[in-house]
């Protein structure tokens, strides 16, 4: 068996194993090197299904390298690698154990060639991840948050699997492939892959544990989760026009939260979900460019995303907190990481020359070419939203807006050599879009950078800012308080957990009621029991034998009666 | 402004006139690419997109509507921050 017929994923998984054997530099060596041997194994893959496995009489394919999965593999490995550059600063082992078992985990799944071996991969990232969350710095709500995450990924996990039995059993094959939703077990595995894309309504998790995971945990949770959802649903449900609308409210929703949420690594996750947005209605469109547009999407996200994240993480680290109504004038200490931050804000606005603007250009194109006027209105409305929160409000309250008096040492090299990666390749695929879109699935022919394109997305842009400019220069603009916004998670955080208690007190009360009447009457039911059962009582006389055998009469004549009726 | 930091020397934002030049220089830009739209023939996969200054236009209503809805939107929504913790 040759390095080829093994997933890439188990690499970092086997050798992730190591992590905590080893000591000090040693480690940081080893962090750095292990995801360049999985760049590496990448490189030697050739397309085809490999490490096939029998399994209760089911071929399972561990190993399948097409484009799609080639694609969301490259991203996933220079993520892990961006992310463990960033980690070398933390002393224990713990976090780049698990993140380095969740990027593997990850990038097993997109390898996977069957529901399956999908399905434990998809598991896995759950469990492994869960870790990222829990070291975050308020242990009590991190521990709390990091529950709430690990309940909906197990759930979405086990509609797979409910999913992956029913296909199997109505049409003998595990394989994945288009599922489409008329598929045997096609809407379980539609709601499974849902859930982990944060659609509308089962979005909460997002928001809920991102924000509270470990400065390194959010870089390495932004990457993976939900992006191995929007390829599962690329390469599963490509053309469901549902997607279409929940992807179009997916872009347009998390932008009001994200304008008035004081927790700037909250804004990102609801900016995160509002990227996905873009992606899920790539898929719903279905066209080759379209689905293009979502593969390359994916790609540019990964990297700014994890890049602004890392941005706010540093500012986390050093300052302690990254409340918009606490930090400010930031600038002054921290410059790099400002100019890193005005990167990746540039580059999710889709500002010319910057990464966003060759991918997400794409799928909006593809909504005006196949005559989506609506959905193409409200990306463009996401696209000015998205610039106006990511773009603008991030870098303005972190590092300028008012000057908070804060001052802290920059962030440390390991962090400024990570952004320093990220940023690089932003700007790079941004000025040089041809290596990506070499990457994609299918062939390209797509020009982001006529005139008449790069003037509207300026005037798009500019305009926006002035609206930001306005409104902050007249005061309208709502400040950054502290505070929290009740999202959909209050149905079950408190309504549910309201309902819960009240029925538990319900049930209790009726149970102590019971108890009492049974108490006052236990007299009255004592004499009944013995009634019945003394000798001459109802239950212990006896019969005569001919009574029995009326009875027995009467029994059969019924049935005769019955038979004859039918 | 610095009051925390009185040996620090004042950086160019911290003086009123340069942001209220930044202010301005946005205004300018804005009127610089509506007028670029006169060289450049705008064309788009929707009708609507060949409108003079579209794009700019929607930018600016989408973004000052996103922020005056998500404003009466917190009226609502708003909690104190230990909301949750409190339960």
């Amino acid at each position: 068996m040759t390095i080829a017929e093994i997933s890439p994923g188990l690499t970092l998984i086997a050798g992730s194993l190591l992590i905590p054997l080893l000591p000090g530099r040693l480690r940081s060596a080893y962090l750095v090197l292990l995801p360049l041997l999985g760049l590496f194994h990448l490189s030697q893959l050739t397309a085809g299904d490999f490490g096939v496995v029998q399994f209760i009489g089911q071929q399972l394919v561990t190993l399948r390298v097409d484009r799609w999965s080639m694609v969301f593999g490259w991203i996933f490995m220079i993520a892990t690698l961006i992310s463990a550059i960033y980690a070398l600063h933390v002393r224990s082992p713990l976090q780049a154990t698990a993140g380095f078992l969740y990027a593997g985990s990850a990038i097993g799944a997109v390898f996977a060639g069957d529901l399956m071996t999908l399905f434990v991969y998809w598991e896995l990232t759950a469990i492994t991840s869960v870790f990222l969350v829990w070291a975050g710095g308020n242990r009590q709500t991190a521990f709390k948050a990091g529950m709430r995450y690990l309940i909906m990924q197990i759930a979405s996990g086990m509609l797979l699997f409910f999913g992956a039995l029913i296909q199997w059993n109505a049409t003998g094959s595990l394989a994945f492939n288009h599922i489409g939703l008329d598929a045997p077990g096609g809407w379980l595995i539609f709601l499974a892959f849902g859930i982990k894309c944060a659609f509308p309504f089962l979005h909460n998790w997002l928001q809920d544990a991102y924000p509270e995971a470990s400065e390194v945990g959010t870089v390495f949770l932004s990457a993976f989760t939900t992006k191995l959802a929007v390829y599962a649903l690329a390469r599963g449900f490509a053309g469901t026009e549902l997607l279409i609308p929940i992807g179009a409210l997916m872009t347009a929703f998390p932008i009001f939260y994200a304008v008035i949420e004081n927790d700037l690594r909250k804004v990102l996750a609801y900016s995160l979900n509002n990227q996905l947005g873009f992606m899920v209605v790539g898929i719903g469109i279905g066209t080759e460019l379209a689905l293009n547009g979502t593969a390359a999407h994916a790609f540019t996200h990964i990297l700014y995303k994890a890049l602004l994240f890392m941005s706010m993480g540093a500012v986390l680290y050093r300052v302690g907190t990254v409340k918009g109504s606490e930090l400010g004038g930031l600038y002054k200490s921290m410059p790099l990481t400002t100019v890193f931050c005005i990167i990746g804000a540039a580059s999710i606005s889709g500002v010319p020359l910057f990464s966003g603007f060759v991918s997400k250009s794409m799928i909006v194109s593809a909504a005006g070419y196949e005559a989506y006027v609506f959905t193409w209105a409200v990306l463009l409305f996401a696209s000015a939203g998205v610039f106006h929160h990511s773009g603008i409000k991030i870098p303005y309250f972190a590092f300028f807006a008012h000057d908070s008096g804060k001052r802290c040492k920059e962030a440390p090299m390991n962090m400024l050599v990570a952004m320093g990666i990220a940023a690089f390749l932003c700007i790079g695929i941004g000025v040089m879009p041809g290596p990506l879109y070499a990457l994609l699935p299918y062939p390209v022919d797509y020009a982001p950078y006529t005139a008449s394109h790069v003037l509207a997305q300026l005037q798009l842009l500019m305009f926006s800012a002035l609206a930001f400019s306005v409104l902050m220069w007249t005061r309208i603009y709502p400040p950054e308080l502290r505070s929290v916004n009740l999202d959909f998670d209050w149905a079950y955080r408190v309504a549910g957990m309201e309902a819960v208690k009240s029925f538990r007190l319900a049930l209790t009360e009726t149970r102590a009621g019971l108890g009492e009447a049974i108490k006052a009457r236990r007299l009255a039911i004592a004499d009944i029991l013995v009634r019945h059962r003394r000798p001459e009582g109802m239950l212990m006389r006896s019969w005569p034998t001919g009574s029995m055998a009326l009875w027995v009469m009467v029994m059969l004549l019924a049935n005769l009666a019955l038979y004859y009726l039918k | 402004m610095n009051a925390p930091h009185p040996n620090e020397t004042p950086r160019w934002l911290d003086r009123a006139e340069n942001v209220r030049k930044i202010y301005y220089s946005v205004w300018i830009a804005c009127g610089l690419l509506l007028l670029a739209e006169l060289f450049i023939d705008k064309h788009g996969e929707v009708e609507i997109e060949h409108f003079f200054g579209f794009h700019g236009f929607y930018g600016l209503i989408a973004c000052v509507v996103l922020v005056l809805a998500a404003k009466l939107l917190r009226c609502v929504l708003i909690r104190p921050e230990n909301y949750y913790d409190d339960r």
